[in-house]
């Protein structure tokens, strides 16, 4: 062990209060692993946007949907990286694959992502993309992304008629797998929490529900933003109905969000069990900052104080603009500090009631601030690459001097 | 119905990744690598084959029976040897090579002689700053017979945590062997000669009751506390709680 | 080892069981008790300290393993605690625990006050000034509670914690890949990550000795016999005679998870 993490775990014994079981001193689950629920749950929000459009038919949305569809890939891709830099031994992370345990809900989500990757996300995306596929590898200028495109459509060629209504039907049938998958996806991550009992903060069967909830909200305020930026960097005009619509969602996912936490929190102080006491030292002294100034106040109420505002006035389309961007990027903080104040929060306060720990976050070092950091950008650069390949409006729908090497700007 | 050519080329997809799967992980690896029983069964090994570091105070025996047939006999019967001799499995396997230390520090007894209060009450607790200061604990006590030189002279060498509490008590000046009849054969064999407690309420009477000379002791009336005993709500140690 | 040293063994063996046993009642009577069987007493001969596996001679079938701790006789002197880590290895720095010693100070006011006295500064003897206002105050050993439903063998996801036959909760070290879910979801903080090979870590009830019929490191160097160690299935077992004497207690029983350290004269103030 080295002299530098003995000296900071005396550090941290010197700032528990109360008492601690003394195999408690050292925080197990780290930045990493606040990461990775905010990314899954990403995933889960912008696929729940995306079923929007393909199974409750609002057209307003469909600007929105491929990109909503590349976000949540970009985002699954990069979900199990955390969860590998975190292991003791990630050498042999390959066990949770040959001989994961039945009752474990960890492996047991090894599963469930697979399923969700290939049999829900790359199959929707790959039956809404077929077409422009095929004809992108006929008509792109470059010999290798032609080759890219083939590669990608699995060498198919029929873009007649019937099989352009066949992929649309197939893309609802996926899509409507999609969503309760999408559920328990990020449900999973939610029970994997929610199911242990030695955790009060964690262990509530409302966990899975208000993870999933948060995740539908920082989902769709993810497209929201991705959009905005991209029909801003490429000079494009911004669907305004669509945005306006996609809001509404949003306003009302914040609202439902909001209810499910005030519910458990009303719900946890009524009860008023043993751990009530604890916990209330927790939010008061080690989660004030994190719970109630980011989560609460600049996460939810302002956001939709902000919501509320931009759709009652007669705001002009900039001002709106400036309002939804806010709003969006906020939620984003809120639900961030949300993932921090269960996973980290969960952790600052000892099994034995008794006391209270702190968390030191390293800034460098493969827990550390600075991959965590890596970790919430490299998304945004697979789904660069991604738009590249991908194009995000359909081909038609694009003008007709515009060739498709220029599509994928 | 004809099945439509995307249908085909993603049926072709998924059966060659779920045949690449299904050969790769039930044909290609080797059942001793997932195999759960084998797994265990040889984790059950590994641990059960771990060195032995404390040899156990029977083995102990074997070589030293001198000392612990004294050992057997005195108020240390109960300790294994290792407590204070250290891990000695090495010793055991060549007795010559390795050594167990033999304690003599006066840090070292205090360790569990020291005076505490959360230590139970009848367990022999010394101050190790002023018993006997600077004198190695051996020169009087043999550790595998620990027996005092002197029998103790004060109820305090076992009973530190009732002498600390009566010391701030408005009983403090009260000689324990005021209440409680202490026969000769406590001091050396206490679990088999109890002293006694007042059993009456009249003995309490004695000094709080209404005829009583003791000017300091405060006066009860003969109905206060019905039929109970007095030291049923009063802490004779320390009455009321007050210093 | 020969004949010679076999018989030589099962001689000294069975007084020296019987011995062990009158240890025990004299400590608690200091009558001249009748030495007890040594049918409590291990069944294989002391072997010596050379690391071997698991002889033909071992049924873990046949075993079940628990601990009963004697509140009132600890006297906080974490002999175990020194013992367990010399005996395993586990890292010499306050924040690696297999087994630990709280002390437990209740004042008048119902306040308690809680620490371990394996942390620096707070060992017992330690503090020169007893605390004011106290109305009880006692040692609690502690350590992994080998519980029969053990929350962390349900969460491992590679399976590498588990339960044996003789009921003790293993952790297979090459397996283990690090996730700390375990950590996570035992109740009594009896896991950490060991900081030397990165993998989860916690009281074996010293298997190793089990097998070869010797009690855990802890257990043999208490010195006021304050933990019983036992095996549940015998008929005749210092852990049975515990659990006739006295009224038993676990830690958290409203979890369910079926501890199988039974704690005695335990107040109602310990988690």
């Amino acid at each position: 062990m080295s002299p530098d993490t003995i000296a900071g775990m005396y550090e941290l014994l010197d700032q528990v209060t109360g008492y601690i079981y003394p195999n408690e001193i050292e925080i197990h689950w780290s930045i990493l692993i606040v990461v990775y629920p905010y990314v899954t749950g990403l995933v889960a929000g912008a696929f729940i946007l995306a079923s929007l459009v393909k199974v409750f038919s609002v057209e307003a949305v469909r600007p929105t949907y491929r990109l909503a569809l590349l976000t949540a890939l970009s985002f699954l891709l990069v979900a199990p990286l955390p969860l590998l830099l975190h292991l003791g031994r990630p050498e042999r992370f390959y066990e949770i694959l040959l001989t994961p345990n039945p009752t474990s809900a960890m492996a047991m989500f090894g599963f469930v992502y697979a399923w969700y990757l290939m049999g829900v996300l790359l199959l929707e995306i790959w039956f809404e993309y077929r077409r422009d596929l095929v004809v992108l590898a006929r008509q792109h200028d470059g010999r290798w992304m032609r080759l890219v495109h083939r590669v990608l459509s699995l060498w198919s060629s029929d873009i007649s008629e019937a099989a352009i209504r066949f992929d649309k039907r197939a893309i609802k049938a996926i899509t409507l797998i999609g969503i309760p998958s999408a559920f328990l996806l990020h449900g999973y991550v939610g029970f994997i929490f929610g199911s242990v009992k030695a955790n009060p903060w964690w262990g509530s069967v409302l966990m899975p529900i208000v993870f999933l909830m948060s995740a539908i909200v920082s989902g769709i305020a993810l497209v929201i933003f991705l959009y905005m930026v991209i029909t801003a960097l490429r000079r494009q005009p911004i669907d305004m109905p669509c945005v306006d619509t996609i809001t509404s969602y949003l306003f009302y996912a914040v609202i439902v969000d909001f209810s499910l936490e005030a519910l458990d929190f009303i719900h946890r102080l009524y009860q008023s069990e043993e751990s009530v006491k604890i916990l209330a030292r927790l939010i008061s002294n080690k989660l004030f900052m994190s719970l109630f100034v980011l989560q609460i106040l600049l996460g939810m109420f302002i956001p939709l104080g902000i919501l509320i505002v931009a759709k009652s006035g007669k705001f002009n389309e900039d001002l709106r603009k400036l309002m939804y961007f806010t709003a969006v990027i906020l939620i984003q903080l809120g639900i961030f500090s949300t993932r921090w104040n269960v996973v980290i929060g969960g952790q600052l306060f000892s099994k034995s009631f008794r006391g209270l720990m702190t968390y030191k976050m390293e800034v460098m070092g493969i827990e550390g601030l600075l991959t965590a950091l890596v970790l919430l950008a490299l998304p945004f650069a697979i789904l660069f690459v991604l738009v590249r390949v991908l194009p995000t409006t359909r081909l038609e729908e694009q003008a007709p001097r515009a060739l498709p090497h220029a599509a994928g700007d | 119905m004809r099945i439509p050519e995307q249908v085909k080329r993603l049926g072709l997809l998924t059966v060659i990744l779920v045949s690449v799967v299904l050969v790769g992980r039930f044909v290609l690896i080797p059942r001793a690598l997932v195999a759960k029983e084998l797994h265990r069964e040889a984790a059950v090994q590994r641990e059960a084959a771990r060195p032995v570091k404390l040899a156990g105070s029977a083995l102990c025996q074997e070589c030293h029976d001198d000392v612990a047939t004294k050992k057997r006999a005195g108020f240390h019967k109960g300790l294994s040897c290792e407590g204070c001799h250290g891990p000695a499995a090495q010793h055991t396997e060549d007795p010559s090579a390795v050594k167990p230390p033999a304690p003599r520090d006066r840090k070292f007894c205090p360790v569990c002689h020291a005076y505490d209060a959360s230590r139970p009450t009848g367990f022999p607790q010394i101050n190790p700053t002023s018993h006997n200061p600077l004198k190695p604990c051996i020169s009087c006590h043999n550790p595998h017979d620990p027996v005092p030189p002197n029998v103790p002279r004060e109820c305090s060498a076992c009973h530190g945590q009732i002498e600390h509490t009566k010391a701030v008590s408005s009983h403090a000046l009260l000689a324990c062997t005021t209440c409680h009849k202490v026969p000769e054969q406590h001091r050396k064999t206490p679990h088999t000669a109890a002293p006694t407690k007042p059993e009456t309420r009249e003995f309490c009477i004695g000094c709080h009751g209404q005829a009583s000379t003791r000017k300091e002791a405060p006066k009860i009336e003969a109905a206060h506390g019905g039929s109970y005993l007095c030291w049923q709500c009063h802490y004779p140690h320390l009455p009321e709680g007050r210093s | 080892m020969n004949k010679r040293d076999f018989l030589k063994g099962m001689i000294l063996f069975f007084p020296a069981g019987g011995l062990l046993e009158l240890a025990r009642e004299a400590h608690a009577t200091e009558g001249p008790a009748a030495a007890a069987p040594a049918a409590s007493a291990p069944a294989a001969p002391a072997t010596n300290g050379k690391a071997s596996g698991i002889g033909k001679a071992y049924d873990a079938g046949s075993h079940f393993y628990g601990m009963g701790i004697e509140v009132d006789k600890c006297i906080g002197c974490s002999r175990c605690v020194e013992a367990c880590k010399a005996e395993n290895n586990v890292p010499a720095e306050p924040f690696y625990f297999r087994t630990w010693v709280e002390r437990y100070s209740i004042k008048k006011d119902g306040e308690a006050v809680v620490e371990c006295i394996n942390v620096r500064g707070k060992h017992a003897g330690d503090r020169v000034e007893d605390e004011p206002d106290v109305l009880r105050t006692f040692f609690v050993p502690k350590l992994c509670n080998h519980c029969a439903n053990p929350p962390c063998v349900q969460v491992c996801p590679v399976g590498a914690t588990f339960a044996t036959k003789d009921g003790v909760v293993l952790v297979d070290g090459t397996r283990c890949v690090g996730c700390r879910y375990c950590i996570q979801a035992c109740p009594y903080g009896a896991r950490y990550l060991n900081p030397a090979t990165r993998t989860a870590d916690k009281c074996t009830f010293c298997y190793h000795r089990l097998v070869k019929g010797l009690n855990p490191a802890c257990v043999e160097v208490c010195p006021t016999q304050a933990r019983i160690f036992g095996d549940l299935k015998s008929k005749a077992s210092r852990l049975v005679r515990f659990a006739r004497m006295n009224k038993i207690h676990v830690l958290k029983p409203a979890l369910n998870t079926e501890p199988k350290v039974y704690y005695a004269q335990l107040d109602g103030e310990v988690r």
